[in-house]
């Protein structure tokens, strides 16, 4: 009983891990620019597509196909900002929900025309298969391994946003952007690098989840729905927010699944709706 | 819009009071009377259906999602409630006339109308969550009212048959004399005349001063209350109409095709209505009947070269009208005329 529950538990953090991973930059998103950005699970999809594909046909080994991931979904978002995104950031939600399905639908199926529609697999290293005993507890090495990765980036994320002069800059973007460009912060500047580092977070995180989310050509479209859910819930715009809620989710999710079955993904969508009505507009910044 | 107001009029308005009872020519109701591009409009309907008796199934699929998409017109393009889960409504509509039909009622007209009072219920019940909030939260809310039904639908598979879906639902002849035929005549010509009736029945609803305040809601939700308004119940109202409209939609779905399948109810139905809506133009009415024609039929020989790049002609499609061409179809056209016949007038 103790030990399904820690495994519930564990299993939730290693997911709700990954979720934040590839939320954080939808999160960074819709608190600087305001964009509602459904094609976000693209970048994460891309990610996932460049780190199989380096493996299959390249032969790269998983753990340096990790940074290609994180260096071509990145690329891909300084590409795509100023070309497409910034002409939008001031119209309505309706019209950048319809860009981004657009750029979702364009994704998929340029994802099957170049890999075909299969599920993608990845061959782990030895060290991060079985699993491990801990405090009488067997835990999944690749699940460790994703924490520990997350852990690390979290606190990167956080010295930067604290620390650095680029991180009181975007701060101060998300509080007040007018404001921001009348005290002489380069505010398309910020949008772009910190879009690119949301995009590039998005393809490591789409690289780790293959071994635990799967990969296919409808990935985008498959979980956008929980992307949006920790931004809703975590407050856009904020770290420490998007963790905290990314590990709800994740629990939430995994815990109903593994106790009522039956109900299925009735329990991650009822409490999406159950916390946008607690909270109408409270924890989401764009909505005025 | 197209009146001129010469300078004289506006100081004798401002002069003398308004009257509330009978208002002066600038202050009428919009014009009722059809004009001739909408009678040409029918006319081409009905026409298709001598024209190109082949491709009568294609076209009652492009009226059906036309009609969908007119009820979504109805909330997004008149009220300003953005919604993508507008496949919940078209799904209860459609699982309705099929269940009734599958339980021995297998009347059209009554199982329409049963779709339209629960789909319409539906709408007045969700409208309390779906209705309030700014335009991301909308969109959430409706997006997850969307998928819960979905996956409530998915579950129950005992009442709904899940992921086979309903095949077979038996259905009676159309006033009793009209069998839905294999080629699709009846299921044509009958989804005609309920959509011509159900938009004449809208044309009425956005001209009439409802519709009105519900474009002064749109354009200034701040302000209405001022004039009077009761701008919650007047959002509560529309949506349950174009709920019960969407609910119509389903129906005629379910009865013409005799099959109803989990995907009425699926994200991706409500996000092609939308695409539908926005190609076509919205706020016209007529834009959501072109727009779900032009989308049907690029379907149609898209999916015939190849099924799964189809998505992508539509992606690009989509992100061309967002970044190029904001006004869609009937906005395009509104301009040309302009552009044609309009002589400038200094104003």
């Amino acid at each position: 009983m103790f030990a399904t529950l820690a495994g519930v538990l564990f299993d939730g953090v290693a997911y709700g891990s990954l979720l934040f991973l590839i939320s954080i930059g939808l999160s960074v998103t819709l608190g600087l620019m305001n964009f509602i950005n459904l094609a976000h699970g693209a970048f994460a999809m891309f990610g996932g597509y460049v780190c199989a594909m380096a493996m299959a046909r390249i032969g790269i080994p998983f753990l340096a196909t990790l940074p290609l991931a994180f260096l071509a979904a990145a690329a891909a978002g300084a590409a795509l900002e100023p070309l497409l995104y910034r002409r939008l950031y001031r119209t309505s939600p309706l019209n950048q929900v319809l860009f981004s399905i657009g750029l979702t639908l364009m994704s998929v199926a340029a994802a099957t025309y170049v890999c075909g529609s299969g599920q993608q697999a990845v061959r782990l290293p030895r060290f991060l298969l079985g699993q491990v005993h801990i405090l009488g507890l067997d835990l999944g090495a690749y699940r460790l391994f994703l924490i520990a990765v997350v852990a690390a980036i979290t606190l990167g994320l956080l010295s930067l946003v604290t620390g650095t002069r680029f991180g009181a800059q975007i701060r101060a973007c998300v509080d007040n952007a007018q404001v921001s460009a009348g005290v002489g912060i380069d505010v398309n500047r910020v949008f772009g690098v910190s879009f690119t580092l949301g995009a590039g977070l998005a393809g490591l995180g789409g690289a780790l989840a293959i071994a635990v989310l799967g990969l296919d050509p409808t990935f985008p479209m498959k979980y956008v729905v929980y992307f949006l859910l920790v931004v809703v819930v975590g407050g856009a715009g904020s770290i420490v927010g998007t963790l905290m809620a990314s590990i709800v989710v994740g629990i939430f999710d995994v815990a109903g699944k593994y106790y009522v079955p039956a109900v299925g993904s009735f329990v991650i969508y009822a409490l999406m709706l159950v916390l946008l009505l607690l909270f109408p507009g409270g924890l989401l910044r764009s909505s005025r | 819009m197209g009146a001129s107001v010469e300078p004289g009029e506006i100081q004798a308005m401002t002069q003398r009071p308004v009257s509330l009872t009978r208002p002066s020519s600038s202050l009428r109701l919009p014009n009722w009377q059809w004009r001739p591009a909408e009678i040409a409009f029918w006319i081409t309907a009905v026409a298709v259906f001598f024209v190109l008796p082949g491709r009568l199934m294609l076209g009652s699929q492009v009226l059906i999602a036309g009609l969908f998409a007119l009820s979504l017109d109805l909330i997004l393009g008149y009220a300003g409630i953005v919604s993508l889960g507008h496949a919940a409504m078209f799904g209860t509509g459609a699982y309705t006339a099929a269940l009734l039909a599958r339980h021995g009622w297998g009347e059209p007209l009554t199982g329409l109308l049963a779709a339209a009072a629960v789909a319409a219920a539906l709408a007045y019940v969700t409208s309390f969550i779906a209705v309030r909030g700014g335009d991301l939260t909308r969109l959430l809310v409706t997006l997850g009212i969307g998928l819960l039904l979905y996956e409530a639908a998915n579950q129950a598979s005992s009442v709904t048959g899940g992921v086979d879906g309903l095949g077979d639902v038996p259905m009676g002849k159309v006033l009793g004399l009209f069998r839905f035929d294999l080629e699709g005549r009846t299921a044509y010509l009958y989804s005609l005349v309920v959509v011509f009736l159900v938009f004449c029945f809208a044309r009425v609803i956005v001209r009439s001063p409802f519709g009105l305040s519900l474009r002064g809601i749109r354009d200034g939700a701040a302000r209405m209350p001022a004039i009077g308004s009761p701008v919650r119940r007047r959002l509560t109202a529309i949506y349950t109409i174009a709920g019960g409209v969407a609910g119509v939609a389903g129906a005629l779905l379910a009865q013409t095709t005799q099959f109803v399948g989990l995907e009425v109810l699926g994200f991706e139905r409500s996000a092609y209505c939308v695409v539908m809506l926005v190609l076509g133009g919205v706020g016209w009415l007529y834009g959501a009947l072109v727009g779900a024609a032009v989308f049907m039929i690029a379907q149609d020989v898209l999916s015939s070269i190849n099924p799964v790049y189809w998505q992508f002609w539509l992606g690009l499609l989509l992100v061309l009208v967002v970044l190029f061409a904001r006004g869609g179809i009937m906005g395009g056209l509104g301009s040309l005329w302009l552009w044609l016949f309009a002589r400038p007038r200094a104003k």
